[in-house]
């Protein structure tokens, strides 16, 4: 009986070696190596996105739409999405490397996993602080990390800079989300670029002091925070203020755009890049050069209040009623070469 | 053991064994080699990451080391005394409610970690409805505990985790029966003295088994722990990992987790010495009748963890889903639903046959030299349970790739076609990383199962002349079943569950439950995660039921 169940065992692997077989056929990724002229314009293209299913599907349905050229993707974290495409080398399925923010990208840029593109109309709308110089990435849209308050128990005339927030006045009523998160990340990096590791260090150590609560796990928990009176300021991306904005027209928080008078407020991307070993290159640089025009620029901002990349595009409504706000213009792409010293620094400063 | 007993059977039958062999060695490497490539990682030591372990050293690493290890503690003492207490007064005494209780605590096993930790936190938090209502009564000055310390943290993974102790427990305590503690008040000894002194030491294989799946994932656990914001040594993992961008510190990281861990099995191993616990079967269980407070204490007792465990996080879960379900309810659900379920099957199946067939093998004759490899191999091929789940998939990929280039180069070589690869990306490399993942849930009870054979008995139906058949029909199986019913499962809630390695290694449109809530949670958007929880824990019944029919004494 027990070899029977062995048996089975083995009957039942080879069964489904053979479903897989099949399987594999079934996939239009096989398609991909039947070479010929004919089909290369239908050959879909083939996105690994750190970027959450419900904000990219409704942009590639829509590319589809127009171009013909399918749009299939596989969603996951960044770190996992990169390092496979790494341990795939050559034989990668892969064409286009979707993350949002310009350090995973600059990280798979490091590695040698994209290629370099020369595009006209990707270099006319993107502005080039937002793209790497050689053309390997792409910002697509731009989110705003800055300072949210309390309605009824702070005056924006108090709010100037990043760096302020350090200053005693804001002692126990700071909220912080962890410095695990890449959005704080990277700000701490621009900062080191801009203010050198010594004063970003005495900063980021002004912070920690300030702290009213334990920091917290989502920039969410941080708006809800400041709402419900635990603290009075706060670090987030401007769209999960503006979620909670369209639910709740007279939300208690307010957004205040930081760093206006000196370096523009801290901004980074979703963005994208072609991989090197792009099956469908071509296919690829068509889905960049689209993301990149008015129609998909605008769904990015209406769907996720994000701001697009392309400056000739006007933001959604509810981002515009922030005002109009000057961007900090170093080069994205800082924010990735100086990640694993930010990443250094928060943890010598105690900032968890 | 009852190795002779199976050797002798399969001689009488003229059964070759090295096809099995053959096969196992090859499954055992299949399971043992993404592990092996995390710990050749040690390989990479250059200037980067000497430079980070020396950072580690000098700011947090004593921290996390802490943290861990109260973690682990707490979690020990909570999920020990939860489930073996609780085990105990559902198999051996009779209380109000008793057998209801006997089945409905074993239902948190059925809620994945990190969905009990946003509840949690959703509900006790600052803005949550808890602090909220006892702001608006008392006042704004009123005392609350932090919930992001570390007594939440080991109270929310206690109340998910406990069941893996509770369930091979109680198993334990049901074949001991109360004889063995009869004896023991005869001579004298007190209920207590009994409990302690006799029923525990028999139960303790059983308890050690479950209290190492349970610490096994709290190790391995990132999503309920960075929920808490509580840095562990798995958080450094992955800030290695994603924040340094340093893979291989990551890896090296993770391969001391798995050091960790072998040598604390191997110590309790040692401990245990050579002792052996076969069971004797009691099939008419005499309850110890609880009357009066110690009746309402009982009845109170599991009541309360049935409330803090599962009623109360579905019921928030609920609420949830009622607010949104209108926007995140769609026709997709219907294949996250089906994609969950076969994929559970499937693994659960593949699974527990691995283990059978390495549990099998295991009792098969074979030299001293291959019998310490034997047992290294199932060593090592256990202790994937142990890994963060991003971290064994990325092992897993590696490994696969390597394969997946053998198999083109080979293919190009001997057919001169070229192939694209078969292995990464597929269903099949996903299945076999949840066989790498969970073989340590599979081969626990699976293994029980066999030690549980008496080879007494084996002689003693032999010498009375009964046909091998009848011995594998009247013996092996229907001791083995419950254990292979068991692994079968508990892979099956676990894969499940399972979030990091489906979330990588799915083939295009293999989207599940964990994903969908993972999506959601990944924005922080933890209300529209209620639905696909919901639905998790509610799949995740029906083999939790079924585990429960079979782990009914029979009458």
């Amino acid at each position: 009986m027990l070899n029977r169940v062995l048996f089975i065992t083995l009957a039942c692997l080879s069964l489904f070696a053979c479903a897989e077989e099949r399987a594999q056929v079934d996939s239009p990724d096989s398609e991909m190596s039947v070479q010929g002229s004919m089909l290369e314009i239908t050959n879909p293209v083939i996105v690994y996105s750190s970027r959450q299913e419900y904000l990219i599907k409704p942009l590639f349905d829509r590319f589809t739409d127009e171009t013909g050229i399918e749009v299939q993707y596989q969603t996951g974290e960044e770190g996992p999405l990169i390092a496979r495409l790494q341990a795939e080398g050559e034989a990668t399925f892969a064409d286009v490397l979707y993350t949002v923010d310009a350090g995973n990208l600059w990280s798979a840029s490091n590695r040698g996993l994209l290629a370099s593109v020369d595009s006209a109309s990707l270099q006319q709308n993107i502005p080039e602080h937002l793209r790497e110089p050689l053309g390997q990435w792409f910002g697509l849209s731009v989110r705003a990390r800055t300072i949210v308050y309390a309605k009824d128990r702070v005056n924006p005339s108090e709010l100037s800079t990043y760096s302020a927030l350090a200053e005693s006045q804001w002692r126990d009523r700071l909220c912080l989300r962890t410095s695990k998160e890449v959005y704080n990340i990277s700000l701490v990096a621009t900062m080191i670029e801009r203010l050198g590791e010594e004063a970003t260090q005495n900063i980021i150590e002004g912070w920690v002091n300030n702290l009213a609560a334990p920091v917290f796990s989502s920039d969410t928990l941080v708006i809800e925070a400041i709402a419900a009176g635990q603290c009075d300021v706060g670090l987030v991306n401007s769209y999960y203020l503006g979620r909670k904005q369209v639910d709740d027209p007279d939300y208690p928080v307010a957004l205040f755009w930081a760093n206006q008078e000196t370096s523009g407020t801290h901004v980074n991307i979703s963005g994208a890049g072609i991989t090197r070993y792009a099956k469908n290159p071509e296919g690829a640089q068509r889905l960049l050069e689209w993301l990149s025009t008015e129609e998909p620029q605008i769904m990015f901002s209406e769907m996720n209040l994000e701001i697009p990349a392309n400056p000739t595009v006007p933001s959604a409504e509810q981002v515009a009623a922030w005002g109009e706000f000057i961007q900090d213009s170093i080069n994205v792409e800082a924010a990735g070469r100086l990640q694993a010293a930010a990443v250094m620094l928060m943890d010598r400063a105690d900032y968890r | 053991m009852s190795q002779d007993a199976l050797e002798n059977v399969s001689k009488e039958r003229g059964v070759k064994h090295w096809p099995w062999k053959v096969l196992s060695y090859f499954i055992a490497a299949i399971v043992v080699l993404p592990i092996l490539v995390i710990l050749v990682q040690w390989g990479t030591i250059g200037f980067g990451e000497q430079e980070i372990w020396q950072h580690l050293f000098d700011t947090k690493l004593d921290r996390l080391l802490i943290n861990t290890l109260v973690l682990m503690l707490g979690v020990g003492v909570g999920v020990t005394t939860l489930g073996v207490s609780l085990a105990w007064l559902t198999s051996v005494c009779a209380f109000p409610g008793r057998k209801l209780f006997e089945w409905a605590l074993m239902l948190p096993l059925a809620i994945p970690t990190y969905v009990m930790a946003f509840v949690f936190l959703g509900l006790m938090n600052y803005t949550g409805p808890v602090q909220t209502t006892l702001r608006s009564w008392i006042g704004d000055e009123v005392y609350f505990p932090n919930v992001q310390a570390s007594g939440a943290v080991i109270l929310v993974l206690s109340l998910v985790l406990y069941p893996y102790v509770y369930m091979l427990a109680r198993s334990a305590f049901l074949t001991q029966g109360r004889s063995m503690m009869d004896a023991g008040r005869i001579l004298g000894k007190t209920s207590w003295q009994s409990f302690f002194k006799i029923a525990v030491p028999i139960a303790r294989p059983a308890i050690i088994a479950g209290l190492a799946l349970a610490l096994m994932e709290t190790l391995a656990d990132f999503g309920a722990v960075s929920i808490f914001n509580y840095d562990t040594f798995t958080t450094a993992i992955y800030s290695a990992w994603y924040g340094l961008f340093n893979l291989a510190v990551a890896a090296q990281l993770a391969s001391l987790l798995l050091l960790f861990v072998a040598v604390v099995l191997f110590a309790e191993q040692k401990g245990r010495k050579q002792a052996r616990y076969t069971q004797q079967n009691n099939r008419n269980i005499q309850l110890y009748k609880l009357k009066g407070w110690q009746a309402l204490a009982a009845t109170g007792f599991c009541t309360a963890v049935m409330l803090l465990a599962f009623v109360l996080p579905l019921g928030q879960l609920v609420l949830w889903c009622i607010e949104i379900a209108a926007e995140e309810l769609d026709s997709r659900y219907v294949g996250f639903l089906l994609n969950t379920l076969g994929l559970g099957l499937i693994a659960a199946v593949l699974t527990t046959l691995f283990a059978l067939l390495l549990a099998y093998v295991k009792r098969l004759p074979a030299g001293t030299v291959e019998k310490r490899w034997q047992s290294l191999a199932i060593r090592i091929s256990t202790l994937g349970y142990a890994l963060p789940g991003s971290v064994l998939a990325v092992g897993i990929i590696l490994s696969f790739t390597f394969l997946d280039q053998a198999i083109i180069g080979v293919v190009q070589n001997v057919f001169g076609l070229s192939i694209r690869p078969l292995l990464v990306g597929s269903l099949f490399a996903l299945v076999l990383a949840y066989s790498t993942r969970f073989m340590a849930v599979a081969f626990a009870p699976v293994e029980a199962g066999f030690e549980r054979i008496n080879p007494k008995v084996i002689e003693a139906a032999k010498s009375l002349g009964a046909s091998p058949a009848r011995l594998l029909h009247q013996i092996y199986i229907p001791l083995l079943k419950p254990g292979l019913l068991t692994a079968l499962i508990i892979v099956f809630v676990d894969v499940m569950k399972e979030m990091p390695a489906t979330l990588i290694m799915r083939p295009f449109g293999w989207d599940t439950l964990a994903v969908r809530i993972y999506q959601m949670t990944a924005e922080g958007q933890w209300e529209r995660a209620a639905l696909p929880s919901v639905t998790l824990i509610l799949l995740g019944l029906i083999p939790v039921f079924l585990l429960v029919r079979s782990s009914r004494p029979s009458k």
